[in-house]
This record gives C-alpha cells, sequence and structure tokens, in this order.
C-alpha cells in the first residue's frame, strides 16, 4: 500500500513544482496577500484551519492528497506560528486520519445507552434528536421554577445542566448561549471556570 | 491577554509564573525566543523545573499557592525603590493613569491593622460589607478626590505601603521556600521595567488561576504592572495564557452562569424589569474626564436582545427581557461546582456535555462521577467515547445498577467544519473545511439547530411554562446553518437599513440595531469578514501588531489600554516601540482606546486612559473584590504550614462546601504538596490526545513528578509504580525520580511537592488514573475557579 | 554546494513537533512504547522513529539543567555506512548529506555495525535477508523528496524556536561558530571536523558527552576494511556478497513457507 502510494506520488511530481493553488473560499477573497507554498504535495485540495488545542491561534494547512491521504502542516504565512508545530500540532491529522484510514476511535453514529444497559446502540439522527428534545421538555416543563422562594418571578429550570464550549467555534458558541437561555436554564458553565 | 502572542517579542523582561508557556504554547512561545535574541530577560518562577526554565535566564522555585507572597515582596522592593529612586519609575504613570493618588474612606483597615482580615469582615457568612472600601465622595465638579503628591495617609498609594510593608524577602522567601539570591535577582530584574521606556510582561495561566485566593493572586500581577507603568504598552500588560483553543471566544459568548454574550450580566430575580436591571448594572460618572464606557451598557444589552427575539423584542415587551430566566443564589453557586454539588444533590436532572469531559476533568472527580451517575440522562457531544459518557462502564462499577440515559453524539473536528475562534490575544480567526467529517458526525452547529429546530415544534405544538421564550427565539438558519450567516448575527445590524452595523458604536438602545455580542460588532462588516483576512503585514511601528491578520476584540484594537502607553502629551514612553502617538492632531498607529486627544494638550476634550472603569483609572485599590481590595498571603485550603503573616489562614471569603464527599486532608496524615499540570503532548481531559497514536507514543502513560530526596525517604524508585493518595480518592502512576523538583524549606521546616499530569482516565486508546481523583472541591472567593493547583496527598511505593 | 542542518541545543524546547511531523511527512506508524521513568519516548531509533528527542538531566550552578538533544541521522562525510554498504543503497547525495535507497537495501546490516551513532535501524533480522534499514534520509525518500522540491526538511520547517536552521553547511558552520563563542564556557560547535565533517551541525553549552555525544567518533577498521581490501576485488567480491544474500533469502523463504504449512 505504501509503496503503490510513494511510487504515485513521484510519478506525480512533475506536477508539484508550483504547488501553490489555494482553494478556499474566503481566502481567494481577501486582498494583497500572495500565498506560499507549504511542503505538502500533489495536493487535489489545500485549506487553512486554525489549531483546535491551545489558544495560541496557530495557523495549519490542510491538505488532502490525490489518494485521500490527509497532511496537516504549519501554515508559513501565519503570522503567529510562521509554519511551526509542536507535537500536538504535528499530529492534526491524526484527529481524522490514522496510516491512511480513518482514526478508528471516531464516533461515526449516534449512540445511545439506556439505562442499566451494558452496550451502545446505534441510533438515527432523526431518532436521536426527537429522543433528547422530549428529555429536554419534559425535565424543563417538570423543573420549572416560575418564581422564587423571594416571590419574584424567575423563570428558569434548574432541572437541566449544560458544560463544555471551549472546543467549538464562536458561531456554535453563540448558538447554544442563544439556545440554552431561551430555555431557561441558570446551570450554563464551561471550561474557562476550570 | 491584554496584549497578544506576537507582541511578547517587544518585552525587555518577561515572567512566566503560573503557567509554563513552552510546554503549554509550544510553537506561540517562539515570540518568547525572539524576545530573548533581542536581550531580554526570561524569568521563570515554578515548583518545578519545566521546559520553560530549561530556556529560562533566571529559574526560582516557589512553593504552590504562594504568589502573592511572592509578588508581594516585589511590590515592596519597587515601592522602597520609589521612595528612594523615584527617577528610576514612572511616576507619571503611577499617578495619572492609576488610581494610587485616590483617597479612601477613612474607616478602611487592613491585613496589618487586622490580622489578616479587612474591614468589614463577617466569620459567619464568610463575606464582606465593602463600605468602608471605597473611594471619597468626589469634588462637587465630579473630580475625584486625591492627593497627587501621593503623601495622603488615606490615599491609595499610602495604603499600599503600609499593606506590602510586612512582605519583607525574609519573610517572603519563608513563605515561598524561594532561594533569597535568586529571588533578589528577580525582584531586580524585574523592577528595571519600571523605568519609562522599558517593558516587562506577566504571563500566567492556570497555575495562578485554580487557587482558593487565586483572583488576588491575578490581582497583584496587575498591580504590580501598573507601578512598573508596563500595562497598556508594547511588550508589556497582563497575559493570560489561555488553555483551549476557543476558550476565549466561549468566555466572550459568556457560556458561564453569571454572564450573556458580551459579558453583560445575568439577571438576578431582583432585576424585575429591564430598567430595574440596567439601573443596577450602568455604572456612572460625575467625572467629565470620565469616558465610563460601560454607560452604553444599554445599547448592548437592548442589541442582544433584538438578536435573540427580533421583530417579537419590542419597547413594549421590554425587548423580550421577561423570556430570560433570572438567578436567586449568590451567582457562584450557579457555577462548576455549584453545579455538580446540585447534580450530585439531584436537583439537575440532565446534562449537556459540548465537547467537554467532567468525569475527568471536575474537581474532585470520584465525586463529580457519582453525580453524573445520578442523572436522568446525559446528552454528551464529542469526537470521542468520552470518560462521561462511558460513566456506567467506568472501572469498578455495575453497568446493571447505574440508571443514567446516555446518549452520545458524533461531532466533527475543527478541520471538518467552517468557523472562526479566538486566542489568548483576541484574535478571532475563521477557518475552513478541509474534509468530511467521518461517517455520520456532524458539526455542533447543525445539531444545536437540529434540537432548537425540534425545541420549537414541541413548544409551538404543546406549549409549556414560558413557552415563548422558545417559540418566539429568532431561529431562521434553515435545515443546515451556515457559520457565515451566524457570524454576520453576532456582529449585528442597522435594523433601519439593513445593513451589518460597523461598529459597537453604532448600537442603539432603542431597538433599531442588534448585535449578538457586542464586543464582537466590526468583526463582520459590509466589507466582509474581517476575521478571515490574511494580510500578514507588521502594521504600524512595526512591533508585530499584524492589523490586517485576521480581527481582534474590541474594534480591532490589538494592545489594550493602550492609551496609557504615551505620556499625558501623547509621546509613547517607549519611542522605540510605540502603540499609539499623537501626532498632527491625530493618533497614529494601534486603534486606540477612544479618540480622544492626549491629557494635557486637550484638558477638556481628553479622558482618562482606563475607560472601562468609571473612574478612568486603573485600579490599584479594588474594591469590587470578594476577598479584600489589595491582595494579601492565604494559605491554600490544604496546607501544610500556618500562615507565617497572620493568623488568617485561608482567603476569609471563599465558600466552603458541605456534602460527605466534600472531603478535606489534613497536614498530619497528608504532609505533602500536590499540584497538578499539562504536558506539551496532550491536552486536556486527553481525548484530543490519548487517542492519536502518535502522541500516545511520546506519552504513553500516567505518571508522577517527585524529587530524589523524596523518592529516597519513601523507597521508590525511578521508573517503578508510585500512588499518591489525599482525602479524595488515590491514584496510580509511573514514578518520575527527577532533579527538577527540590524540596522547599518552609520556616525551617522540609516541605515536598510532587506534581501529576490531569491527562488520563478510562476511556481511549492510553488509560490511566485521572489525577483529579485527588483535587478538593473548593474555588477561588472571586470566581469559584477550582484550586487544583495546591491541595495535601502522600505518596508511597505501589 | 553541501547543505545541512544546524541544531541549536541552547534554543530547542523539547516539544517533540520535529519527531512527530518527520512521521507525518515520511508516513511512519507510532510504535508501542512505555513511561520508562523520563519524558523520553521511544526507547530509540528504529525504523518506524528516525528523530527522537533526548532528555538530560544534570546539576548546573546550584539547581539543575534540563539539556535537550536530536537524535537522528548526523550525515557523516566519513560515513561508516555509506563505505559499508555493498549495494550502494546508502549513499552521499550530491548535497552532501547520506541519502538512502530503501529500494536497494538487502538488510545485510553492515550499515548498523558500522555506525558509530549506532542510528540505522533493521525492520527485520538481517540473517532472513527480509529485512530493510530505515533512517532519516534528509527528506529526500523518493516520491516524498521536499529537498528535491526546494523546500527545507520538515523537521526544520516545524521547529518552533527556530532550534533547526537548514542551510549552506559552511555558512551554518560560520553560524554555529558564532553562537558557540558568544555562548562561551564550555559551549562547543559538534560536527564541524568529526568524520570529515557532519551535516548536522549541533550547539552546545557544554561538552559533546554531557549531551551523549562521542567525543571523537570513529568509522570502526573493519568498515575501511571493507572498503580498502573487499571493494578492489570487484566484482568477484560483489558476487559472493550477492551469492550470500542469494542464499540468506533462500533460506528465509523457504522457513517461511514451511511455518505457513505448519499452520
Amino acid at each position: 500500500m505504501k509503496l503503490t502510494r510513494r511510487q504515485f506520488l513521484k510519478a506525480g511530481t512533475a506536477g508539484v513544482g508550483g504547488f501553490t493553488v489555494f482553494h478556499t473560499l474566503g481566502w481567494r477573497s481577501s486582498p494583497g496577500t500572495s500565498h506560499k507554498a507549504s511542503a505538502l504535495k500533489n495536493k487535489i485540495s489545500e485549506t487553512t484551519t486554525i489549531c483546535p488545542y491551545d489558544a495560541s491561534g496557530c495557523g495549519f494547512i490542510a491538505a488532502v492528497e490525490a489518494d485521500g491521504m490527509l497532511k496537516i502542516e504549519g501554515d508559513p504565512d501565519h503570522p503567529i506560528n510562521r509554519g511551526a508545530a509542536c507535537a500536538k500540532g504535528a499530529s492534526l491529522a491524526q484527529l481524522h486520519q490514522v496510516d491512511g484510514k480513518i482514526n478508528p476511535r471516531r464516533l461515526q453514529n449516534p449512540l445511545y445507552r439506556p439505562p442499566g444497559g451494558r452496550d451502545w446502540e446505534v441510533l438515527s439522527w432523526d431518532e436521536a434528536i426527537d429522543r433528547i428534545a422530549r428529555r429536554i421538555k419534559d425535565t424543563r416543563d417538570n423543573n420549572w421554577t416560575a418564581s422564587d422562594g423571594e416571590g419574584y418571578v424567575v423563570n428558569r429550570t434548574e432541572g437541566i445542566a449544560s458544560v463544555g464550549g471551549a472546543a467549538l467555534d464562536n458561531e456554535e458558541c453563540y448558538l447554544l448561549v442563544k439556545a440554552l437561555r431561551a430555555l431557561g436554564l441558570v446551570y450554563v458553565e464551561h471550561q474557562a471556570r476550570i | 491577554m491584554t496584549n497578544h502572542w506576537n507582541d511578547i517579542a517587544n518585552a525587555d523582561c518577561m515572567i512566566a509564573i503560573g503557567s509554563n508557556p513552552v510546554e503549554n504554547h509550544p510553537a506561540a512561545s517562539g515570540w518568547i525566543t525572539a524576545a530573548k535574541e533581542r536581550g531580554a530577560k526570561l524569568i521563570s518562577v515554578d515548583p518545578r523545573f519545566t521546559r520553560t526554565s530549561a530556556i529560562a535566564d533566571i529559574y526560582c522555585k516557589m512553593r504552590s499557592g504562594t504568589d502573592v507572597a511572592f509578588i508581594g515582596g516585589i511590590i515592596k522592593y519597587v515601592l522602597d525603590e520609589m521612595d528612594q529612586y523615584p527617577e528610576k519609575y514612572n511616576m507619571v504613570y503611577v499617578t495619572e493613569y492609576t488610581n494610587a493618588s485616590f483617597l479612601i474612606n477613612p474607616d478602611f483597615e487592613g491585613p496589618a491593622d487586622l490580622d489578616g482580615l479587612f474591614s468589614g469582615y463577617d466569620p459567619a457568612k464568610r463575606s464582606y460589607d465593602k463600605s468602608s472600601w471605597q473611594y471619597q465622595s468626589p469634588e462637587e465638579d465630579g473630580t475625584p478626590k486625591w492627593d497627587k503628591s501621593l503623601k495622603d495617609p488615606n490615599c491609595v498609594f499610602q495604603h499600599l505601603k503600609k499593606h506590602f510593608a510586612r512582605y519583607d524577602v525574609d519573610t517572603v522567601c519563608k513563605i515561598t521556600g524561594s532561594p533569597k539570591d535568586t529571588y533578589l535577582e528577580i525582584c531586580k530584574t524585574y523592577a528595571a521595567t519600571g523605568a519609562p521606556g522599558k517593558t516587562g510582561t506577566i504571563l500566567y495561566a492556570m497555575g495562578t488561576t485554580q487557587h482558593t485566593n487565586g483572583t488576588q493572586m491575578i490581582r497583584s500581577y496587575a498591580m504590580l504592572q501598573l507601578l512598573l507603568g508596563n500595562i497598556g504598552v508594547a511588550g508589556g500588560g497582563i497575559n493570560a495564557l489561555r488553555g483551549e483553543s476557543n476558550v476565549q471566544g466561549s468566555t466572550d459568548h459568556c457560556l458561564l452562569c453569571h454572564i450573556l454574550p458580551g459579558y453583560l450580566k445575568q439577571p438576578t430575580n431582583k432585576d424585575e424589569t429591564l430598567e430595574k436591571l440596567l439601573e443596577r448594572v450602568t455604572p456612572k460618572s460625575g467625572d467629565p474626564k470620565s469616558a465610563n464606557w460601560w454607560q452604553h451598557y444599554p445599547k448592548y444589552m437592548v442589541s442582544l436582545l433584538k438578536a435573540w427575539y427580533g421583530d417579537a423584542a419590542t419597547k413594549g415587551n421590554e425587548f423580550g427581557y421577561q423570556y430570560l430566566p433570572k438567578t436567586t443564589k449568590p451567582y457562584n453557586d450557579y457555577s462548576w461546582i455549584g453545579l455538580f454539588e446540585e447534580m450530585y444533590a439531584g436537583t439537575i436532572k440532565g446534562l449537556m456535555c459540548w465537547g467537554q469531559n467532567p468525569a475527568v476533568c471536575g474537581p474532585n472527580v470520584k465525586m463529580e462521577r457519582k453525580a453524573i451517575e445520578n442523572l436522568d440522562w446525559l446528552v454528551a457531544v464529542d469526537l470521542w467515547e468520552t470518560e462521561t459518557a462511558a460513566i456506567w462502564k467506568r472501572p469498578g462499577v455495575d453497568p446493571s445498577t447505574i440508571g443514567v440515559e446516555v446518549f452520545l453524539l458524533p461531532a466533527a473536528a475543527s478541520y471538518e467544519k467552517e468557523g472562526s475562534i479566538t486566542n489568548s490575544g483576541r484574535w478571532a480567526q475563521w477557518r475552513y473545511k478541509a474534509i468530511e467529517p467521518p461517517g455520520q458526525a456532524k458539526e455542533d452547529l447543525w445539531i444545536i439547530n437540529k434540537l432548537v429546530l425540534k425545541l420549537q415544534e414541541l413548544y409551538a405544538r404543546e406549549s409549556g411554562p414560558n413557552a415563548e421564550a422558545i417559540t418566539k427565539l429568532t431561529w431562521d438558519y434553515g435545515d443546515s446553518p451556515s457559520a457565515d450567516k451566524v457570524a454576520r448575527e453576532i456582529n449585528g445590524y442597522n435594523l433601519t437599513t439593513g445593513k451589518l452595523a460597523a461598529s459597537f458604536g453604532k448600537l442603539k438602545d432603542d431597538g433599531t440595531t442588534s448585535s449578538g455580542n457586542w464586543l464582537y460588532c466590526a468583526s463582520y462588516t459590509e466589507a466582509g469578514n474581517m476575521m478571515a483576512r490574511r494580510d500578514p503585514s507588521p502594521g504600524a511601528f512595526n512591533i508585530g501588531l499584524h492589523p490586517k491578520w485576521a480581527w481582534c476584540w474590541p474594534v480591532n484594537r490589538r494592545i489594550i489600554y493602550n492609551r496609557a502607553s504615551v505620556d499625558l502629551d501623547g509621546v509613547p514612553w517607549d519611542k522605540e516601540h510605540p502603540v499609539i502617538w499623537w501626532r498632527n492632531g491625530k493618533w497614529d498607529g494601534d486603534v486606540p482606546d477612544g479618540g480622544w486627544p492626549p491629557m494635557a494638550l486637550d484638558p477638556e476634550k481628553t479622558k482618562y486612559p482606563f475607560i472601562m472603569k468609571p473612574e478612568g483609572h486603573a485600579r490599584i485599590f479594588g474594591m469590587g473584590r470578594a476577598d479584600g481590595p489589595f491582595p494579601e498571603h492565604y494559605e491554600p485550603w490544604e496546607s501544610p504550614v500556618d500562615n507565617l503573616l497572620s493568623g488568617t489562614q485561608n482567603d476569609p471569603a471563599f465558600k466552603i462546601w458541605g456534602s460527605e464527599m466534600d472531603l478535606k486532608g489534613d497536614r498530619d496524615r497528608y504532609p505533602i504538596v500536590c499540584t497538578t499540570y499539562r504536558l506539551t503532548e496532550h491536552w486536556q481531559a486527553g481525548q484530543m490526545t490519548r487517542n492519536l497514536p502518535w502522541i500516545v507514543e511520546l506519552m504513553p502513560e500516567m505518571f508522577v513528578e517527585l524529587s530524589q530526596e523524596l523518592a529516597a525517604e519513601k523507597g521508590i524508585v525511578n521508573g517503578g509504580r508510585v500512588i499518591v493518595e489525599t482525602a479524595r480518592g488515590k491514584v496510580e502512576g509511573v514514578a518520575l525520580v527527577t532533579a527538577r523538583f527540590k524540596p522547599f524549606q518552609i520556616n525551617g521546616q522540609t516541605v515536598h511537592q510532587v506534581g501529576l499530569p490531569w491527562h488520563w482516565g478510562y476511556t481511549g486508546s492510553s488509560t490511566g488514573d485521572s489525577a483529579n481523583m485527588l483535587t478538593p472541591h473548593v474555588g477561588d472567593a472571586n470566581t469559584m475557579i477550582p484550586e487544583f493547583k495546591a491541595f495535601l496527598c502522600d505518596v508511597r511505593r505501589a | 554546494m553541501a547543505k545541512a542542518i544546524l541544531y541549536d541545543a541552547t534554543k530547542c524546547v523539547a516539544c517533540r513537533g520535529c519527531q512527530v511531523v518527520c512521521k507525518q511527512w515520511n508516513e511512519l506508524k507510532a510504535e508501542f512504547t512505555e513511561n520508562r521513568g523520563s519524558y523520553e519516548n521511544p526507547k530509540d531509533l528504529s525504523p518506524e522513529t528516525w528523530i527522537k528527542m533526548e532528555f538530560r538531566e544534570i546539576p548546573r550552578n546550584g539547581s539543575v539543567a534540563w539539556l535537550f538533544t536530536r537524535r537522528a541521522c548526523m550525515h557523516c562525510t566519513d560515513a561508516g555506512c555509506v563505505t559499508a554498504c555493498p549495494t550502494g543503497a546508502v549513499y552521499h547525495h550530491d548535497l552532501g548529506f547520506v541519502a538512502y535507497d530503501k529500494g536497494k537495501c538487502t538488510g545485510c546490516g553492515y550499515c548498523v555495525d558500522f555506525c558509530p551513532f549506532e542510528v540505522p535501524q533493521l525492520d527485520g533480522s538481517r540473517v532472513t535477508g527480509l529485512g530493510r534499514i530505515d533512517k532519516c534520509t534528509f527528506c529526500t525518500t523518493h516520491g516524498l523528496d521536499r529537498i528535491g522540491n526546494g523546500l527545507e526538511p520538515a523537521c526544520v520547517k516545524t521547529c518552533p524556536p527556530g532550534a533547526l536552521i537548514y542551510g549552506d553547511r559552511g555558512e551554518l558552520v560560520a553560524e554555529g561558530n558564532k553562537r558557540v563563542a558568544a555562548l562561551g564556557g564550555n559551549a562547543t560547535l559538534y560536527g564541524e571536523n568529526e568524520l570529515d565533517g557532519l551535516h548536522v551541525l549541533y550547539v552546545l553549552t557544554d561538552s559533546p558527552e554531557t549531551y551523549g555525544l562521542p567525543k571523537d567518533p570513529k568509522v570502526s577498521a573493519a568498515a575501511t576494511a571493507w572498503k580498502d581490501i573487499i571493494q578492489p576485488l570487484g566484482w568477484a567480491a560483489g558476487g559472493l556478497v550477492a551469492g550470500g544474500l542469494l542464499i540468506n533469502l533462500i533460506v528465509a523463504r523457504a522457513r517461511q513457507i514451511r511455518a505457513e504449512e505448519e499452520k
């Protein structure tokens, strides 16, 4: 497998010289910059991304090669890391792929474990969303505080809590907080506290 | 960070205290190397010699939890020097930009008078009446009462001197266990950044925040920086090195119990109407020279409500204010520790985890796992089978006895979707989708959208309490929302013209504008998505601002409080590294903290530089804190020694919880200090790295670092197995016996300290004991951030 | 013009980005490891691990110093492996460093024997003839050639503090000597003259031995003997070796077939 791939790459090297094509829309729309070559070859696409580990905000370029291989290296144009990557950054591709295949530890389906169950069951998304929405509604409505012990209107539920968000994108955090507060949650926390 | 990563290169001196940047932010730490190449000094203060210490010019050991003593001694050194050699310091900065000259209520008393307490303490409530901590009433024209000579015994500066007089070098080193000569070298080296034109930066992280008096530790750093004129300048600032890729953004959007997007306050029960809320939270200032930026609070709050409730938010219904929940208890009771106490007690029945894994990351995790097990249902949205989701199959439990119903939803990884994240330096950067997520995995945006659409459908059909809060919620993202559309909503609109709002200066409190988060207003304008910009040019004055790379809040200001970087005439203190400069009647450089003219040039139109405080001056005296206006050294909740400085052993204002699993260890049984930390090779609760074979190869197993001296005492050999035990639990790991941990001499007593990474758990490719089995369920007096960094243990050979 | 890598141990922070990025670029698998009371892992170089960072604690100025060292092919000018290799699989690249063509390797293991740094590693038994060695190719592996495409080696590109630099060897020697002079004390530039010049140069704060490097590395006489005595025998000797390896291969195949039949 590996040899075949290398032979394939070797055959492809003729076209490698100018591998600077950048396929991401947002990037092209930003004026006045030119993208330097990243050290990734035989690519069918190249996409800029930001590291999901610490909060340095290092830039990376994710390249998908013709045979589906994913390689992610530091973005040489990025002002913070200038192409560099630490051990975690250099491992980014393994979040998706290990030895050319999907990382076997990645979840690929909604899973369900019933009370007292000994194993996971696979659910469809529709089923999962239906059931979860029902749990949220029932728990919220049955644990609703319209007014508190001091006589104030408070319109909240203490029956449901939500944690997490530091691994989400801003737009996801925003939609999440919008939804949670609309549902009347007051137990809303995430990594910033711990 | 008040500043940002690239800016570290402008520093003359850097202290990494409560942080380990080289190990936890390795690539961005290149800027530390860049500063060193310019001749800057790196000081590493840490109980353990780390990879940061390895490249430091000065390494100084310090017992965990003694930062206030450590920094307090430097503050005393600086204050003593200011008396003798004021010309070595920037006294104009101290006098004009901080509240050093402000006069405090004559009733105020501090720890020097009250054996470690401040005036107004109520031991029964473990809280302070802060009425004696206030400024004296201002003059009639609104000018504060102050003494610019800094001599009045009631002025902040004199109180400061009295407070820190007790922090002499000998006392400090007896508390911290630092070698005196090294400590003095640090005082001298860092104090040198107080000269006008010299800058020092303080790099801190969870080593500081995770203490019962963590907020006061950070205040001590901020105060030192203010005394040295290091805030607002290039290469300066107080810089929290944040630990998760978007923990800055998730904090800005306020996935926290006490705030709403843009750090607006979560309403409490007494905020019965929008008007009452705004009356309580909008600060007032009678001083014409104070910009008092938070006076605009109503505009941000109303614009948020418009973003959430759209046409359903009208003047007539307080813009939908009543749809929001209100709290009753003190806000910290809703925060992490309080949340898990309530879950343990059975109040909370359902839990949603969005890319977070409390069964590994929570304090006293034995208790928090029990709490999770008590739930009716749990939804975990993640890339991996987390320990939290697998709570029912953790070691030692019988799944059939565990009733919690679990939904585990497969999420997309960072480069399998599109959106923005905000780094530690407040740069919001757009990232793109490189590859499809595996199988049925979906982005969180998609999952949240599906759930809300379903809930809106349920409430429309079946109704329920306060149902309109859900049914009227603006939710128009279609079947599969685009991050782009949400980013525009966050920025906000002029609802009259339908155009994107240009900046938060344009927001209104009359319902004609919307903004999902006023701080991000200007991130996505009619000129496009500012967060997606990729022009790497360094920008004005060549200090690495990179103003056209991505976008940073607020309004693309790269260094905040930058109007303190210039003198009263608008000329930079450091002309080699100017941040802004008043020339030809305008400011050049970074986006200034308000465009008003310099203080001496136009006393009519000018404003003080610290615009987020109603008094316009940075607070050396901070009357807003729960546990005192000055930082005072207290011992951690669990400490091997008595407080040498006063009879008040612990911070007097943090909450002590009372469940049967909130156990405290005593020093006779657990004499060794224990701390937890992260490794370069792993990340947080570990799923994101323990499932990557290349990373597991580098750091395959849970381990415990301890000194050669302690190992010899306990018969522990390097590479053997060791057990660490606290009042809460025990963990086992490989013994890593090292010369990088050394016993401390604390007031003549030998104190050992050990340390453990907290990345491991029971699911994934690499498993091991979780260090949080050991940690206590107490938190900071102000923030309730748990005390992960200093507690007591014993160790033995396994 | 010879190229080289300069490794500055005073800048290195042992983040090990180089160790991982080498695996990504060269498509190498992770190894099973254990914590042996150290941050270091894997235990040594292997066919799947071409760079390994070493961590050493030494006492210094009443405190401790934590020294980091890169362990990977040194790309010697007087290279025992090149001298000993009977098939030309290990060879000097035009740019001076020691490249490697796995396709030509017969697994004889002579390079393993003759490397004074114990760098090349066999992935199987040399007796069977099925094994192949592997080592750092200076990012010139066929099909994964960065140098030939005008790029720096993957390890150099990834290094956050810039502890690794790639460039003309002469310039890097000058730069290394400048840094060593600035450091003073026991600082050394390792690799300028060792084995007629290494193509990985080390700026060290202390003696090479402190960093686990041999003070005066030599290629053993046996490799020279190979070069001076056996090689001149030309085709005959080559034939002998090839014949020997062929026999090894036949024996190994026979064993393999037998093992499969027994299953």
